[in-house]
């Protein structure tokens, strides 16, 4: 798994013998994907900032209204709930994901018999779309408290540790296939230093093992994370937000919505009027979720140079 | 390193065999989700809500009703969205595949201010959750008659551009120069020098991608959703949807037959392809 270090951009730069025929074919080479990134990412993006600060029902049909849109949403306690929510959710699934894969890992890595088979499996439900994986779950949810006469939809627990568990079982696979190849990686011979040692199997573990699979588990931190912040689908076809409760003054809450589907409903479901709040949530999530993107980009960078 | 390998105690040892038998429980527990569609796909309606953990009995068997129910079911034939499916999944990943690593290889040998700036904005598109964007990009699909299954790979093509152009500019810049440069003495020109000598170095990286856009475009929901013309197109996960969504009482039967008919395409593709799906997800993992 060693990777090249040494790159060529620098000298890309300053060879001519390649670099001007190339430039002068761009229109074939560059341009297609720049034309078809700005019709499915920077248009619309900059379209979206923009109608954040408009009233609109129609993106033809807008009026300018600065930080109302901000106020807004900021005041809208649905969105708040959803966001503590999101919130609780991500981190307690980032725990519960990260302990089990890494366990899963380790154990898959001690050449037990049957390793391969079990990681197919392990594996396999990441395959499987959101989507199908949250229909697939309430009947299974539903089939075991239909028996207490109850269903996923009536208590927000239910909801709650149904996705967790919906999450686990996509998400371990993925993440023990990092952990794995992390585990692989540490070096033969600080093990059997340690051996020679005399360290035991947890201070093996705690001394050498986890010190050198930091970088996966920073990856695998960040990457539940953000999955948790940004997960819609799931959400949707498990229980939909459902159950909701009806406050004094007539809004509701729907007590397992998370921050995306939130969004969604704001701008599907309450009518044309409340797009502008829907587009300035949608503004504020993405700058959380770039936050936590951008603070992982970068510390899996620097974890890259320092190898 | 294959004579080290020689040289190593033999891995397995017996010791170990109760960790065998955990996991082999374990695994077993985990496939149980799916034995359930299976099992419950057979089972008449009213049954799959009250014993969905029995086994199909004589009272409970349909046989196959559920999945001939299922292809009509709605009122939107099923095989018509895995055409659909298939033909958005396709041709999104070899749009992708083919335009992004051209402009990656781009990117890295011109190495402009422009180029830079293409190359940091794909980075940036990566951390966008799709919420950003959708209303816009639904309006704008809808203007420029992107909402149809043959023109929506453009739309996967500009939102998905960016995990596949850093992964792509990643490898480029590992090959080394001289390679082209000896093309280009050889007389090639730039087109010459992509798709005969570049290109076919790429395939390690194309296989990765690949497996990585299938995987998103094939189950993705919300974007099809909002952009297709749905009175005409569905794809799976707008049928699974549609079909939980509209009925008030639903055929939980014909519902469990058409997702195991759309998880058995998955579990084929994953069991023949296995080693590159992992290979693949561990260095779009690595990468971002």
């Amino acid at each position: 798994m060693k990777k090249k270090k040494k790159t060529y951009s620098t000298a890309a730069v300053t060879s001519r013998l390649l670099r001007r025929p190339i430039r002068r074919a761009g229109w074939f080479f560059l341009m297609p994907m720049v034309a078809a990134f700005c019709i499915g990412f920077v248009w619309p993006f900059l379209h979206g900032m923009f109608l954040s600060f408009c009233q609109f029902k129609t993106t033809s049909n807008w009026k300018w209204v600065g930080f109302e849109n901000y106020a807004k949403a900021f005041a809208d306690q649905s969105f708040r709930y959803s966001f503590g929510y999101t919130a609780l959710f991500a981190i307690t699934s980032v725990i519960l994901i990260n302990l089990l894969a890494f366990t899963v890992a380790y154990a898959l890595t001690q050449g037990i018999k049957g390793t391969n088979l079990f990681r197919t499996v392990f594996f396999m439900p990441n395959l499987i779309g959101g989507i199908v994986l949250g229909y697939i779950w309430s009947m299974i949810f539903d089939g075991i408290l239909g028996a207490y006469g109850t269903s996923i939809l009536m208590d927000t627990r239910w909801g709650f540790w149904g996705l967790i568990i919906l999450m686990c079982w996509q998400q371990v696979g993925y993440m023990m296939i990092i952990y794995v190849a992390g585990l692989q990686a540490v070096p033969e011979d600080m093990m059997e230093a340690a051996k020679i040692d005399g360290a035991n199997g947890w201070q093996t573990l705690t001394r050498i093992t986890i010190p050198n699979v930091m970088p996966s588990i920073t990856i695998c931190t960040f990457l539940s994370l953000t999955n948790g912040f940004k997960l819609f689908d799931q959400n949707l076809a498990l229980t939909g937000g459902l159950p909701y409760i009806i406050n004094p003054d007539g809004t509701s809450v729907h007590t397992t919505e998370m921050l995306a589907l939130n969004i969604y409903n704001t701008f599907y479901g309450q009518g044309a009027n409340s797009r502008g709040t829907a587009q300035a949530k949608a503004v504020l999530f993405f700058i959380l979720v770039a936050l936590i993107g951008l603070i992982q980009l970068k510390s899996t960078r620097d974890k890259e140079v320092q190898q | 390193m294959a004579k080290d390998k020689k040289v190593k105690a033999p891995k397995a040892k017996p010791k170990k065999l109760w960790l065998t038998i955990l996991f082999s429980a374990v695994s077993l527990f985990y496939v149980m989700p799916i034995v359930m569609v299976v099992i419950n796909s057979f089972k008449k309606n009213t049954f799959v809500k009250t014993d969905t953990f029995a086994l199909p009995n004589a009272e409970s068997f349909v046989g196959f009703d559920n999945f001939t129910k299922g292809m009509t079911f709605g009122g939107y034939a099923f095989w018509k969205s895995v055409l659909y499916s298939l033909v958005i999944t396709l041709l999104s990943t070899f749009l992708i595949i083919f335009f992004t690593s051209m402009a990656a290889w781009f990117i890295s040998r011109v190495n402009s201010v422009f180029c830079k700036t293409v190359y940091y904005a794909c980075v940036f598109s990566m951390v966008i959750p799709f919420q950003m964007v959708m209303f816009t990009l639904s309006k704008t699909a809808d203007t420029l008659k992107l909402n149809n299954p043959w023109t929506i790979p453009i739309i996967y093509l500009g939102f998905g551009a960016g995990l596949a152009v850093f992964m792509f500019t990643g490898f480029v810049k590992s090959i080394p120069l001289e390679i082209e440069e000896a093309a280009a003495i050889d007389g090639c020109g730039p087109f010459r020098t992509y798709f005969k000598v570049v290109l076919p170095m790429l395939k390690p990286t194309i296989i990765s991608v690949s497996i990585l856009e299938i995987m998103w475009v094939w189950n993705d929901y919300l974007l099809p959703y909002l952009v297709l013309d749905r009175t005409k197109y569905m794809t799976i996960p707008i049928h699974i949807q549609y079909l939980k969504g509209s009925y008030g009482t639903v055929d939980l039967g014909a519902t469990m037959a058409l997702i195991l008919l759309s998880i058995i395409p998955v579990i084929v593709f994953y069991l023949t392809c296995q080693k590159h799906i992992i290979k693949g997800v561990a260095a779009g993992a690595v990468k971002g």
